[in-house]
């Protein structure tokens, strides 16, 4: 049971490359960003396509390069909450959050659908549409749209990294919250050591395309491999200063998101 | 001051540009989304063709259309073997003309407003389990809806003020293929000013209307 995924990717000068595995459990992707999290969600989820590897979900494929295998996004079973959220502006939160609900029987999108807007505390703005709602709001509505099919697997995507601090904290302590009402493999993306040690259940850490530790939460925060980790453990949650490699150029920035497909 | 053919051809006129403009419609729109959202050998150049008529003289484009659907045409001379009609010298020649020439409007402003849509609100609808076809419907040209309403309404102004390819291509039949354009050059050729000012009074009307509508519809609304 779980998530597993090994993949390589090359993307314009910038090489993709790896391994890991998690249970029905918080995984934080911890690293700067351009170190490769984002694209690996993108795999995960089908929109980005990898070289080679191996992704699966509990007893399905997902994609396997070995077996010519390679699930459509619409067939992955996948929650992903975008980093600028992505709901449709078009359309009111219920709309939204119904939208997601696609493929779940008829007479029982009602009851989830009720289910998610208690669990998400959105009673009374359902009719409103996303420009209209807080930034917390929207987070939730996102999340609902999500949840309300029951995903295999849950794809966070920095979904805190647009709010203020107040609020960051508040919606830490809903995701931890959810992850008792949901269990199935979550993986956060996150540059900020702070969301990192206050919710991860394991951590992975990843630096320029590669990963460089995975452990336990307490493991990784306690025993950092080498000073690189540290480093990135003890930064400024928020910045993102432009790290030096060994050779001491300045990381290559805009290689390594390889977002947007055409 | 108008007299029956002047009428005829403010009614045509209208024929013509509806007529064209569903078509605009219903072969732009794709044609819009697949150079908006696909990448394929070939695309800038299908670009490049569909747009000429924007910039060529419209008598150039008529040329064209002569080579292609007339008598002897390409595709003409087999519609007349096979069905002993031409479409030369009708009003759906005068349609066709309307069509080629107002179709760049609908894909330019088109294939602008859906590649304006948010990549991420595509991917969101993909992982929600929505096909692309689906997804084009639900949230891609919803969301370009404004642009295209746009380019439907620029479509329609052009259709209605084609002259020079359906000069070419549908000639100039008092009652059967004179269309405004052609009525207020025909009447101002016979030094009938009086009923040439009433036309042109009321194409120009209809044209600002138009522009204002397209206008309204390219504000955002989000």
């Amino acid at each position: 049971m779980g998530l597993k995924v090994t993949v390589k990717k090359a993307v314009k000068g910038f090489m993709l490359d790896v391994s890991w595995q998690i249970g029905n459990e918080l995984a934080v992707l911890f690293g700067f960003s351009g170190s490769g999290k984002s694209l690996t969600l993108q795999l995960i989820a089908g929109l980005i396509k990898p070289d080679s590897g191996f992704i699966g979900a509990n007893v399905s494929t997902y994609f396997d390069s070995a077996n010519d295998i390679d699930a459509a996004p619409q067939q992955r079973s996948i929650g992903y909450v975008f980093q600028d959220l992505a709901l449709f502006p078009h359309m009111t939160v219920r709309q939204n959050i119904l939208f997601g609900a696609k493929g779940v029987p008829r007479q029982e999108t009602a009851e989830r659908y009720h289910e998610m807007v208690d669990a998400f505390y959105l009673n009374g703005i359902e009719n409103k549409r996303p420009s209209e709602i807080s930034g917390g709001q929207k987070q939730r509505v996102a999340f609902a749209r999500a949840l309300i099919r029951r995903p295999n697997v849950l794809l966070l995507d920095e979904p805190f990294s647009a709010l203020d601090t107040p609020l960051r904290i508040e919606m830490r302590a809903f995701l931890k919250d959810l992850r008792k009402q949901f269990h199935m493999p979550i993986v956060l993306v996150t540059h900020d050591a702070g969301e990192a040690a206050s919710l991860a259940d394991s951590i992975i850490v990843y630096s320029e395309g590669s990963v460089i530790q995975k452990g336990s939460a307490g493991e990784v925060l306690d025993n950092p491999i080498d000073e690189r980790v540290r480093r990135l453990l003890v930064g400024q949650p928020t910045s993102d200063p432009l790290p030096v490699n060994h050779s001491g150029q300045a990381r290559r920035k805009s290689s390594a998101s390889g977002e947007n497909r055409p | 001051m108008m007299d029956s053919t002047t009428l005829f051809s403010i009614r045509l006129s209208l024929q013509v540009a509806a007529v064209s403009t569903f078509f605009v419609v219903f072969i732009g729109v794709p044609i819009a989304y697949l150079l908006a959202r696909k990448s394929f050998p070939g695309k800038e150049a299908i670009d490049i063709v569909m747009t000429l008529p924007l910039v060529l003289p419209p008598t150039v484009t008529g040329y064209y259309l002569i080579i292609v659907f007339g008598r002897n045409g390409l595709i003409g001379r087999y519609l007349y073997e096979w069905t002993g009609w031409g479409i030369m010298f009708t009003w759906y020649a005068a349609a066709l003309a309307s069509f080629v020439v107002a179709l760049p409007l609908m894909i330019k402003a088109g294939r602008a407003a859906l590649e304006s849509v948010d990549r991420n609100l595509i991917n969101a609808s993909y992982t929600l389990g929505y096909s692309e076809l689906e997804t084009a419907l639900k949230v891609t040209l919803p969301l370009a809806k404004r642009g295209l309403l746009a380019g439907g309404v620029l479509s329609f102004a052009r259709a209605l003020g084609e002259f020079g390819a359906t000069l070419m291509l549908a000639g100039n039949i008092p009652g059967k293929t004179e269309t405004m354009p052609l009525a207020i050059y025909s009447l101002a050729g016979s030094g009938d000013w009086g009923a040439a000012s009433s036309v042109v009074g009321i194409l120009t009307l209809m044209a600002a209307i138009f522009l204002y509508l397209a206008n309204r519809y390219s504000k955002r609304i989000f």
